[in-house]
């Protein structure tokens, strides 16, 4: 009995590896003191009525930021294991499973679980803010989307301790992914993981869909939105249109794992690279999603510290819808070496196109602050770093378009120059940029800019000292997933000069927590509901916005309303007051995210008894809430005149 | 919508009335394209690995003519009593809804019924999901048409339980509305599974 114990503790938890033990240690200890505080304050009806069980997006976007940098941490840490397993030669601080698993979950998390959860924090954050409404479409949905996608990250990230992580790469190419080969919980930790914080991300592109298209305020026509909400429209349709590709494919792979099929397998007439094929019609667009957000913040950031109209609005919109159309028509420049010359013609030339809508972009920002009246504050900082390394990241691209080049790059540390400059210099600048630029009217208090400005340029020049050697290694034969390489190849230096930037860039992010740190305790509230003198309707409320957003939803009448109406001096609204119609908070949405976890645990450890009633609760939790018809209530008039009062309301 | 039904809310007080129905019916159509193209997927694998049959039999060997043929005049039937249901939702008559209603779970558990047996009877005769690549894209392009009826048919349940407790009111309507467009989005899926898949299979 103990022995049989015994045998099922060691396969089930990870065990053998000191990093391991010390993985598990201080998993123990952070719960234990979660726990401990939660208790010693007694803040658990808090955190339940306050955040568990809340349909606030303000509140969830909140929730997505603080999961989402947990995870660049995480995503970050397994970074620099790789970096410094790379630092020499022949250095033996990682075996080279590990190192397989690692860069596995360093692209898992990094883009999954760390790029697309920050997008859409700055959705909830933002959108309903920025377009006059009090709430997003589906507000209940909302919630499901975060639970969704925090149960289905935590799942994920117990791969690290129970059972193994994946290790066929991030995007788990078959054949290599199959039974045959994969064995074992690693694999299907990745599938459920991201299956089910997919759930959550198909829904949240629909919401906002609905929320941008049908919650507008009253005169705001799509041509007079402001630019971040149409980069969130634009990324909505890429995730309506790809993440179904995503579910069927993760689905099918699972199919082949669990019930033996036969789709993407070597024998029984299977297609391997049929999965290559579907999973980069997800994962093309899916890049694309991210960045487009951060090319929305950049035209808002850009416009309001250079103290002028957005350069080429209309161009700024049809470059965004090009981009998402675009975007699904590249997949096969992932894999040119696998296709024909004539697919490959055809794949080049599409995926060469995308840089003209994305020039006209980067064109526009620049005359944007041209003649403007430029003001360096932090925003504005990473908007002005982001332009020349996204603008050498797409010129990297556009050579790796070149079908017949690509034979050459194809794989190389080249490429992971590349794609490492498009998405830090792009994706997560941009969302840097856009948290420090809305900080202020989400928490109410501002950030230490010097602090700031250190992390800034320990991320830039981290930057650079990590990713400009790739590009040499690249060209001197460098593979990508290598987990040692000896001497006598002369890739020692530069490897070591991008082991230290790797450094560099975990210093700037310690040196963002110490500003969140420090920004809490030192609160300087001065000027929060308007600090940047901004241009668009969030900036009209005050600093955090009460639960209902507007007591009185403004009436728009010009593009940057908020800033036009400064302007003529039209900011006094009359306080007619009318009961503000809310949704009730529901505690089903972190159920259904536990049952999902249930579920997905279950099945990851082909504990069928388990997946099913996961399931079961799930569909029980779907039923609950399809009987109730009690989800909504209203805020009395003399409620808003008390709490309008309280925080300064309607100015 | 909202003007036929006395909803529990007195909508006039709100200065800016979003119409909560119209937003949601409108936000279901979406969900729909992003089914439409889960199944477009499932199609495009059907597609791909249709020939690939792995020694193991073809669709003209395992595909019976008068089951497939039954299975889709049911749930053309079953999309049409949906359709009255929606009709007697306009009449504002609660009776006639639920029993439409009724008869469209009843000829839904049905079609799920004869699918079911063909899966069986298909396993029995050798025919497995690990078979061939060809069986596999059968199995999980038609299983998954069928659990998406199966998802149906508890909500249309669901959904008859409101009725007859609450009456038409504003909300129901809507749920009603909704859950006979997914039936009828469901219906157009088996079309497109009746001529490629089985017609296709056969010929």
């Amino acid at each position: 009995m103990i022995e049989s114990i015994k045998n099922f503790s060691s396969d089930f938890f990870v065990t053998g590896d000191p990093l391991i033990y010390g993985a598990d240690v201080s998993i123990v200890l952070v719960m234990v003191a979660i726990i401990f505080v939660l208790t010693y304050f007694k803040k658990w009806k808090w955190l339940w009525s306050e955040w568990l069980t809340t349909v606030d997006h303000k509140k969830i976007g909140i929730m997505y930021l603080i999961a989402s940098l947990l995870m660049l941490f995480r995503g970050g840490v397994d970074a620099i294991l790789m970096r410094t397993q790379l630092a020499f030669p022949n250095m033996d601080f990682l075996p080279s499973d590990k190192y397989n698993e690692i860069f596995t979950t360093h692209g898992t998390i990094m883009i999954l679980f760390m790029a697309m959860p920050l997008m859409f924090a700055l959705f909830n954050m933002v959108v309903p803010l920025q377009i006059g409404a009090r709430d997003v479409a589906y507000p209940f949905l909302n919630a499901v989307s975060f639970w969704t996608f925090f149960f289905g990250a935590m799942l994920f990230n117990l791969s690290f301790v129970i059972g193994g992580s994946p290790d066929a790469g991030w995007l788990s190419y078959a054949p290599l992914s199959e039974t045959q080969f994969s064995e074992g919980p690693g694999q299907n930790y990745y599938i459920w993981g991201i299956q089910i914080s997919g759930i959550g991300s198909l829904a949240s592109g629909i919401n906002f869909l609905v929320t941008i298209l049908k919650m507008r305020a009253p005169g705001m026509k799509l041509m007079k939105m402001p630019m971040f909400s149409w980069s969130v429209l634009s990324s909505c349709i890429i995730i309506i249109f790809a993440f179904p590709i995503l579910t069927v494919t993760l689905g099918l792979l699972f199919i082949d794992r669990y019930f033996g099929a036969n789709f993407f397998t070597l024998a029984g007439g299977g297609n391997p690279m049929y999965y290559v094929n579907l999973i980069w019609m997800w994962g093309h667009p899916e890049v694309y999603l991210v960045v487009l957000p951060a090319f929305g913040v950049f035209s808002e950031v850009v416009a309001t510290f250079s103290k002028k109209k957005i350069f080429g609005y209309k161009s700024m919109v049809f470059a965004l819808l090009s981009i998402s159309l675009l975007s699904f028509f590249t997949w096969v420049h992932h894999f040119f070496t696998m296709a024909d010359y004539k697919v490959d013609a055809f794949f080049a030339i599409t995926t060469m196109a995308i840089a003209i809508p994305t020039g006209v972009k980067v064109f526009n920002w620049m005359f944007t602050m041209f003649r403007g009246r430029i003001q360096m504050k932090p925003p504005m900082l990473w908007t002005i770093a982001f332009i020349p390394t996204f603008l050498v990241g797409g010129a990297t691209g556009v050579m790796l378009a070149v079908a017949p080049a690509d034979f050459q790059y194809h794989n190389s540390y080249f490429l992971i120059a590349h794609f490492h400059q498009v998405l830090i210099g792009g994706v997560v600048f941009g969302f840097f940029s856009g948290i420090y630029y809305w900080w202020p009217k989400i928490f109410g208090f501002s950030l230490n800019e010097k602090l700031g400005l250190w992390a800034f340029w320990l991320w830039n020049i981290g930057f650079y000292v990590t990713f400009m050697p790739q590009y040499a290694l690249g060209f001197m034969g460098m593979p990508r997933r290598v987990s040692t390489y000896g001497w006598d190849m002369g890739w020692a230096p530069l490897n070591f000069i991008s082991t230290i930037g790797a450094f560099l860039m975990g210093a700037g992010f310690i040196f963002q927590v110490w500003q969140i740190v420090y920004s809490i305790k030192h609160r300087n509230k001065e000027g929060a509901a308007d600090p940047w003198d901004g241009r668009t309707l969030e900036w009209s409320i005050p600093s955090p916005p009460p639960e209902y957003n507007f007591a009185i939803i403004p009436k728009v009448s010009e593009q940057d309303d908020w800033w036009y109406k400064k302007q003529k001096g039209l900011t006094k609204v009359k306080e007619d007051y009318k009961p503000i119609h809310m949704p009730k908070n529901s505690g089903i949405p972190f159920i259904m995210g536990g049952f999902w976890f249930i579920t997905g645990f279950g099945l990851t450890f082909e504990w069928t008894w388990m997946g099913i009633i996961g399931l079961i609760g799930v569909a029980t939790s779907i039923v609950v809430r399809h009987l109730d018809n009690d989800t909504d209530y209203y805020i009395p008039v003399d409620e808003i005149e008390r709490t309008e009062a309280r925080i300064g309301g309607t100015r | 919508m909202s003007q036929s039904t006395a909803g529990k809310i007195d909508h006039h007080n709100e200065e800016e009335h979003h119409d909560t129905s119209s937003i949601k019916i409108f936000g279901f159509w979406i969900f729909l394209i992003s089914d439409l193209i889960l199944f477009s997927v499932l199609f495009a694998t059907y597609v791909v690995l249709r020939t690939r049959y792995s020694g193991g039999p073809t669709g003209a060997e395992l595909f019976e003519v008068p089951i497939f043929v039954a299975e889709t005049f049911i749930l053309l039937t079953s999309s049409f009593t949906s359709g009255l249901a929606t009709l007697g939702l306009q009449q504002g008559k609660v009776k006639t809804v639920i029993n439409w209603l009724i008869v469209t779970v009843v000829l839904g558990i049905a079609f799920v019924g004869l699918e079911v047996t063909e899966f069986i009877t298909l396993v029995e005769e050798g025919a497995t999901i690990s078979t061939s690549a060809f069986l596999s894209a059968f199995y999980v392009l038609v299983g998954t048409h069928g659990l998406h009826v199966s998802a149906g048919i508890i909500w249309m349940i669901s959904t008859i339980f409101q009725l007859s407790r609450y009456g038409i009111t504003e909300e129901t309507n809507r749920k009603t509305q909704v859950v006979s467009l997914y039936w009828h989005f469901l219906d157009v899926v088996w079309i497109f599974i009746f001529t490629v898949v089985y017609l296709l299979g056969v010929m």
